[in-house]
């Protein structure tokens, strides 16, 4: 947090303290749509804002306790149908009390119950990677990130196979209804961030956190000190898919539908790509570079796209070779910011480690030294 | 009752038996050695003494309790802290996060902050270094780190795994009196060491193991004093 102390100290009085300036922050992020002043932009915040509750999600699992998940899409799959299941006409059941069929379970509720699901499968999926670490982990995450939307795409009777879910309920608030404007859901999404922001940041400080961050720095040790690192493990599986629950009751109601389209292994590695941006670990971090990619995405390539057509290659589309462009910036950061734009101060040690072997070496003499003096 | 009784243990790695009916005690306020070869099986009873290995036969009672069935977190919880071979500390972590970790199943803050005071008296060199990381430490330091960071769940039985592996001769001999000086203030240690000599030193007794089998085993003077562990473990007859 070293960056944050020097980064604050040049700051005016009433914005040094951290609490202060994430206050300034969402108050800017809640001015945001109407300085914007278009859907098309209120639509582009609130989806961005889902995929920062998806990046703060996988942030538990791969920033704090080091496991690398490749398949994290597949918890996204999962709590977007556990939402688009339990509030769409889709599932007719003898027990169903909505007489417009199907399953209508409120969208508050649905938020908890779907997130809950998500985290289910957090441990499902999670406890038979238990004893593998590193590549193996990353191999097997990456299967079950292929499995689950192909399971959903099979199981047609319920999920509509490759037509996906529709017609899903918006939430309400009394007798509002969020509609199709993109506004609602633009402020719904900023309240989750600001509730997983909460929970991320006391979660890093809690007993639990440094759980995390021992088993990502030696798991044999953290095991010597009496951490349960199978329960440790799986709390941060849970707890990070719970977070993609979020993410897929707001997106889902959001967009009106659900199909496995919308949890291929490219959202994997697009929000993986946004920890690695931003700096893993760190949650400032995180949701810069969650942004950054949003509007690399939803803009920037657009744009360029267009300025290049301009320039007169026709033939030109950024948007095509995106996953080309964020495998150009995740070998580029690896290569001159591999602890990424915004730091964690752990990380950063641990990843230039490898410069400071020197001054190991250095005090290693001083010891010798003095212990003979 | 003896603090640690093992009977019959036996270890295996898949098809490598690496323990093949070990039997040991520890004594209440005893320093206890077991020294032996490079892959005799050291580091294997001591895995399975704090439940990293899981034992294939035999018993491991602790202050009388069977422990042989309990995972590692509930034995450091019932009183044993094993410092392990090749240190282990958390490189990027400061000296004192790392003796926080050593604390983790403890909740008690007062007794905390005293068994911290305590392990800075016995180990002046991590006052200094306090907020250092601990990766940017020397050897030496960090094999203090890791005593240190075992004693913090304040154990009845600390468990040392080779401390003196790659040291100075000086901080071999600083890194003994430490275990003494541990073991004075009330803490039972089962010390595992390749360098014999020094370990017959300062322990009571000591417990010789050769390929999975307890080869000898007596009183420190007298196993300094065998032909057989002179010629094996002290270089050859004096
Ligand atoms: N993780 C492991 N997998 C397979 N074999 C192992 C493993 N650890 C140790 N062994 C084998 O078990 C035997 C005992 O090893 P160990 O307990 O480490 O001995 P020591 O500590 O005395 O050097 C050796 O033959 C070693 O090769
Ligand atoms: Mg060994």
């Amino acid at each position: 947090m070293a960056v944050a102390t020097r980064f604050g100290s040049s700051l005016p009085a009433p914005l040094r303290t951290p609490g202060a300036r994430t206050a300034l922050v969402f108050a800017v992020a809640l001015a945001l749509p109407f300085v914007g002043h278009n859907g098309g932009f209120t639509n582009f915040l609130a989806d961005a804002g889902a995929f920062v509750l998806l990046a703060l999600g996988l942030n538990i699992v791969v920033g704090f306790a080091g496991l690398l998940d490749l398949g994290y899409a597949a918890f996204f799959a999962i709590g977007s149908y556990a939402f688009a299941l339990l509030a769409s006409p889709q599932v007719n059941v003898h027990w169903a009390i909505w007489p417009q069929g199907g399953i209508h379970v409120p969208f508050w509720v649905l938020l908890f119950v779907a997130s809950g699901i998500a985290a289910v499968f957090g441990i499902l999926l999670g406890a038979p990677t238990l004893r593998l670490r590193g590549d193996y982990l990353a191999i097997v995450t990456l299967g079950f990130g292929e499995i689950v939307p192909q399971t959903f795409l099979n199981l047609s009777q319920w999920t509509g196979g490759p037509n996906g879910i529709g017609s899903l309920d918006q939430p309400t608030i009394g007798s509002y209804k969020f509609g199709f404007d993109p506004l609602p859901y633009y402020f719904m999404v900023l309240g989750l961030v600001a509730l997983t922001v909460w929970l991320a940041n006391n979660l890093r400080a809690s007993r639990l956190g440094r759980a995390w961050m021992a088993i990502r720095e030696d798991e044999l040790a953290a095991a010597h000190m009496g951490i349960n690192t199978t329960t440790t493990k799986l709390a941060a599986f849970a707890i990070g898919a719970s977070f993609s629950g979020l993410a897929g009751c707001a997106l889902a109601s959001k967009l009106q539908l659900v199909s496995t389209e919308q949890f291929q292994f490219q959202v994997s590695v697009f929000i993986l790509a946004m920890l690695v941006l931003g700096g893993m670990g760190n949650i400032p971090g995180v949701i810069v570079g969650s942004l950054v990619l949003s509007a690399l995405e939803r803009f920037i390539l657009p744009q360029a796209t267009n300025f290049l057509h301009g320039l007169g290659f026709a033939s030109i589309d950024l948007s095509n070779s995106r996953f080309l462009i964020y495998g150009v910036i995740l070998v580029m950061m690896m290569l001159f910011r591999p602890e990424g734009l915004i730091p964690s101060g752990q990380r950063k040690a641990e990843l230039h480690a490898a410069e400071d072997d020197t001054t190991v070496a250095g005090h290693e003499q001083e010891l010798y030294t003095e212990a003979i003096r | 009752m003896a603090l640690l009784e093992v009977e019959n243990l036996v270890a295996r790695y898949g098809r490598i038996t690496a323990l093949d009916g070990i039997a040991l005690t520890v004594e209440q306020g005893e320093i206890v050695t077991l020294i032996g070869a490079n892959g005799a099986g050291k580091t294997t009873t001591l895995r399975t003494i704090s439940g990293l290995v899981r034992p294939a036969a035999g018993t491991i009672r602790f202050d009388g309790r069977d422990i042989s069935k309990l995972a590692p977190n509930d034995i450091v919880r019932a009183g044993i802290s094993h410092s392990p071979e090749g240190r282990h500390v958390f490189p990027r972590m400061t000296v004192r996060e790392n003796l926080e970790l050593g604390a983790y199943t403890r909740t008690a803050k007062s007794e905390i902050a005293e068994d911290t005071e305590q392990v800075l008296g016995i180990f002046p060199r991590l006052r200094e270094r306090y907020e250092q990381k601990a990766g940017t430490m020397s050897g030496g330091e960090q094999q203090m780190l890791a005593i240190a960071r075992a004693m913090m769940s304040r154990p009845r039985l600390l468990l040392l795994d080779e401390p003196s592996l790659g040291l100075s001769p000086i901080l071999v001999q600083t890194i003994f009196g430490v275990i003494r000086d541990i073991n004075a203030r009330g803490t039972t240690v089962l010390l595992i060491e390749q360098n014999a000599r020094q370990a017959l030193a300062v322990a009571a007794r000591g417990y010789v193991l050769e390929v999975g089998r307890i080869a000898h085993s007596g009183a420190a003077a007298e196993l300094s004093a065998s032909e057989a562990v002179r010629a094996a473990y002290l270089g050859g007859a004096a």
